[in-house]
């Protein structure tokens, strides 16, 4: 991305002179709980994001714990804990709600809060020369909504949820077993979590749009934008598009469950597919929300990495739109099961396959901008390109998936779990701890350690391998998800992906001394501590960048190579 | 550590039955009645009819495989289509794949390490590759959707049933009616692990009732169900199929091969969804009809001589009503037990 190159002298000099406040600071309680700060928000969205991760990676602990062997082990004990009854009921209740917990934490408090929230409000105004976000009161309340969202959903863990206490309906929330299935508040607190996350996202959605369209520095034209500020605008484009479908599917829910409509209930005209419908028309294209920012992390590290320019910009740039585009028109293939027509079946069939296409121009285009390039292999690479064959894999068993006639053994197995979890747990959160070293010393102003990093890298990498792989063996083998014992046979893969989790559990200490370590003790970070191939705006400035950056606009000149 | 395991076992394990008793007696208490005793009170209601010989599993069929990393075998002509599909075109193609993609990886992290390659070049641009790795993908899906789509056009083209059954899914049991044959019912629970050990059968997996068909049959199967979406899932058919309340959904399939064949519950139901299996018993035709006879049923065609039996049933389930049925472990056995040497026929 060199086109985006600007002097670094030149912004200098502007920050240095005449405006002797741009980093006076407000006092603590203003400016962490009245932030409209950018910068600030985005720290804030990362620290929320790493407990919320902190908690649901803790509960995938307990879901692997009980899994490594068959029969029930611990479920009656931690139902009794949280204050649930002790029969049998009640624990595999708190199995789906343990199941539950995990797939909404995961998806709407870590994954969508640190890769859109955190680097996204970080780094989209820096890298196209604007001061901060276009509406900054609107970015405080898009944050601030996450808390009460967060705070409803683990406490509807305390409440009934129909067997036993939490919601025990899956991250999917289908109807009926949301409806008439789930008696207790329990369920319409998660509902209403999922309202209140989604408005935040959709706020933050017309937040990023109106600044990248209209608080571009003089220069910055949309094809010259770094490639994280492209995956950021698709995103904010498929948020917007997708959530109120979303907030309207989950309100029927509400009107179901407590004023007797029949939305989704047959005996009254409704239909429990059609909210599979309309939940799939939101949760296609939010699975590229989570993953498309990833793109454009990536892009920025192996650029920076290689000393090279992305290779093929533009086509980086328009695949993320075409993935945005055509992720729309593909929801039904996570309802190949539910009895559809035969031409449906082949029309979702034919166009899932069709994504294949972009996605693989942007891993070989990826592949192309390290070729011929110069590579050093700080901690920040390695995940990225962990990414890039860790992203691959997960991709092309997708491709397995998406046909409606094979998918008919895989649907609903553990071959499904190891497809997301390689595209999710293996790409976006790798992407996201690409995004974390790559950024952290500019954000804390002091560097991270690189050997902790690397220990970490190696350790997650092998742990989340052998946590994941032997999935696609156990859906293969017939292995349902969703299930907190299974058939003897099963035993096998199950006990070695425990394993595997708790070799990446182990990874997770390196990364929390890392960061103590770093943010006390870490060498003093420089403005572009990663040298020539370090091109985008944000290596321009100071590490932390002033409090208020680029009080005089940055001037984008034409000196691009493309 | 290891105590405590061992107590947190004995305690789940307590709790099976306890559990499906305190289900049963609840919401379903009659519709199970009328099927247990169909089971246990067969001899006395019916005596002219010999218990059923139910067959045993086996150990690399039907059923998951212990340690297994391959799809389960498959039984019926589009099972093993299907199964082509995957390991002859899709497998391969993916694994090239994702190896052509770490070679690629391995090769430029060595061959353009800094210290090998210390000025970067400044290419980022050659349409010919990007048309080149855009067409070449779009080939190899399309080599990938001919087959695809006329999989499932085989898989929709459902020839004249021999048989319908209708599945019904319940939290957490399924439900069996064979409309063609006099229209019985029979109530498939899970048996508890004791009782599944002591007939030889994988625990998780093995039912008190099994669904019974004819080898070479054209099953139509229509699925649908009394409260939460359920999906009724047999691999080594390759058949999955959601049953939605206020829904009828449709498949079918053609068993090639005797066997017994297990499955499990697809889609999450609530508490005890991975509690509710799936068995298939693939019988020949004359064990289907002894079998038929021994519910009750009638082949079509047949008069009604069983008549009797049906009628019997419901009668019995008010005399003895949740005891019997309560626990499927204590009183379904009267016929299978018998039916243990039924190994031999393997």
């Amino acid at each position: 991305m060199s086109d985006t190159t600007a002097t670094a002298s030149h912004f200098h000099a502007h920050d240095d002179h005449g405006h002797h406040d741009t980093d006076h600071k407000p006092a603590f309680f203003q400016r962490w709980f009245m932030s409209t700060n950018h910068k600030d928000i985005g720290t804030l969205y990362l620290i929320f994001a790493i407990i919320a991760g902190i908690v649901g990676g803790a509960i995938s602990g307990l879901m692997r714990a009980e899994l490594a062997q068959p029969g029930i082990q611990y479920l009656q004990t931690w139902t009794t804990l949280m204050g649930g009854a002790p029969d049998f009921d009640t624990a595999l209740h708190m199995w789906n709600v343990l199941i539950t917990a995990h797939g909404l934490i995961m998806v709407f408090f870590m994954v969508m809060p640190a890769i859109i929230g955190g680097f996204g409000n970080w780094f989209v105004p820096i890298m196209i020369g604007a001061p901060d976000m276009a509406f900054p009161r609107m970015n405080n309340i898009s944050f601030w909504l996450l808390i009460p969202a967060f705070a409803l959903l683990l406490g509807s863990s305390f409440f009934s949820g129909g067997t036993g206490n939490g919601a025990g309906t899956g991250w999917t929330v289908y109807a009926p077993l949301s409806t008439s299935g789930s008696a207790g508040p329990s369920v319409d607190m998660a509902i209403l979590s999922l309202h209140i996350a989604g408005a935040s996202s959709i706020l933050g959605a017309v937040n990023f749009i109106t600044t990248i369209f209209n608080m571009r520095a003089p220069g910055m034209t949309l094809h010259k934008m770094p490639l994280f500020v492209w995956s950021v605008l698709v995103t904010a484009f498929l948020l917007l598009l997708s959530l109120p479908v979303l907030a309207a599917a989950i309100t029927m829910l509400l009107t179901d469950r407590n004023f007797g409509t029949t939305f989704y209930d047959a005996s009254g005209g409704g239909d429990p597919v059609l909210y599979q419908h309309l939940f799939w028309f939101f949760g296609h294209p939010e699975v590229y929300i989570m993953i498309l920012p990833g793109f454009g992390i990536v892009s920025q590290i192996i650029s920076t990495f290689s000393k090279k320019p992305v290779f093929g910009y533009l086509g980086m740039a328009y695949a993320m739109v075409a993935i945005g585009v055509v992720g729309f028109v593909v929801w039904a293939h996570h309802m190949f099961t539910t009895g559809m027509s035969v031409d449906t079946k082949m029309y979702f069939t034919a166009a899932t396959m069709v994504i294949a296409v972009p996605t693989g121009i942007k891993i070989f285009s990826w592949v192309a901008t390290m070729w011929g390039g110069s590579m050093s292999f700080k901690t920040p690479m390695l995940w990225a390109i962990g990414f890039v064959l860790l992203f691959t894999v997960g991709g092309v068993t997708g491709v397995v998936l998406a046909n409606g006639g094979v998918d008919n053994y895989m649907h609903d197995t553990y071959y499904v779990v190891a497809h997301f979890h390689y595209v999710l747990s293996l790409g976006a959160v790798f992407s996201l701890f690409a995004a974390f070293y790559y950024w952290f010393g500019k954000m804390s102003g002091r560097m991270y350690n690189e050997f902790l990093g690397q220990v970490h890298f190696w350790l997650f990498f092998i742990g989340v391998n052998v946590l994941f792989f032997p999935m696609h063996f156990l859906g293969l083998d017939g292995m349902p998800r969703r299930i907190p014992d299974y058939p003897d046979a099963f035993s096998k893969w199950n006990s070695l992906a425990t394993h595997g989790y708790e070799i990446m559990a182990f990874s997770m200490i390196f990364f929390f001394i890392n960061i103590f370590w770093s943010l006390f003790a870490g060498k003093k970070a420089e403005g572009n501590y990663w040298g020539e191939g370090a091109t985008t705006l944000e290596w321009t400035l100071s590490s932390p960048p002033p409090y208020h950056q680029f009080e005089q606009l940055p001037h984008i000149g034409d000196d691009h190579s493309h | 550590m290891k105590t405590l395991k061992t107590i947190m076992m004995a305690l789940s394990l307590a709790a099976i039955p306890l559990a499906v008793q305190a289900q049963e007696a609840a919401p379903a208490a009659t519709a199970p009645a009328v099927a247990a005793p169909a089971a246990a009170d067969a001899p006395a209601a019916a005596p002219a009819v010999s218990a059923f010989e139910h067959r045993a599993p086996e150990a690399e069929i039907g059923q998951p495989i212990a340690g297994g990393f391959k799809i389960q075998p498959q039984v019926t002509k589009l099972g093993e289509d299907a199964q082509w599909m995957h390991n002859v075109l899709l497998m391969p193609i993916i694994t090239i794949i994702s190896i052509f993609v770490l070679l690629l990886l391995a090769y430029v992290m060595i061959r353009y390490r800094a210290k090998a390659n210390p000025v970067a070049s400044k290419t980022s641009h050659n349409t010919l590759i990007e048309i080149i790795w855009t067409l070449a993908p779009v080939l190899i899906l399309l080599v990938i959707a001919v087959p695809s789509i006329r999989l499932l056009a085989h898989q929709y083209a459902q020839p004249k049933p021999d048989l319908t059954i209708k599945v019904i899914g319940n939290q957490w049991y399924w439900t069996y009616q064979y409309p063609d044959n006099g229209d019985f019912e029979l109530v498939s629970n899970m048996l508890p692990d004791a009782e599944a050990k002591k007939r030889g059968e994988p625990r998780m997996l093995a039912v008190d009732e099994r669904v019974v068909v004819p080898v070479n049959a054209v099953v139509k199967i229509i699925v649908t169900s009394n409260d939460v979406i359920h999906s009724w899932a047999v691999p080594a058919f390759w058949t999955k199929m959601d049953a939605v309340p206020g829904r009828l959904n449709e498949t079918w399939f053609k068993a090639e091969r005797e066997g017994l064949y297990y499955g499990q519950c697809s889609e999450l139901c609530g508490a005890r969804h991975g509690y509710m299996p799936i068995a298939v018993e693939v019988v020949s035709k004359e064990k289907f009809a002894e079998w038929i006879r021994s519910k009750g049923g009638q082949l079509p065609g047949e008069a009604a001589p069983a008549a009797a039996a049906p009628a019997a049933a419901p009668e019995a389930a008010t005399a003895a009503p949740a005891t019997d049925a309560a626990v499927p472990g204590t009183a379904a056995p009267a016929a299978p037990v018998t039916s243990q040497p039924a190994t031999a026929q393997n």
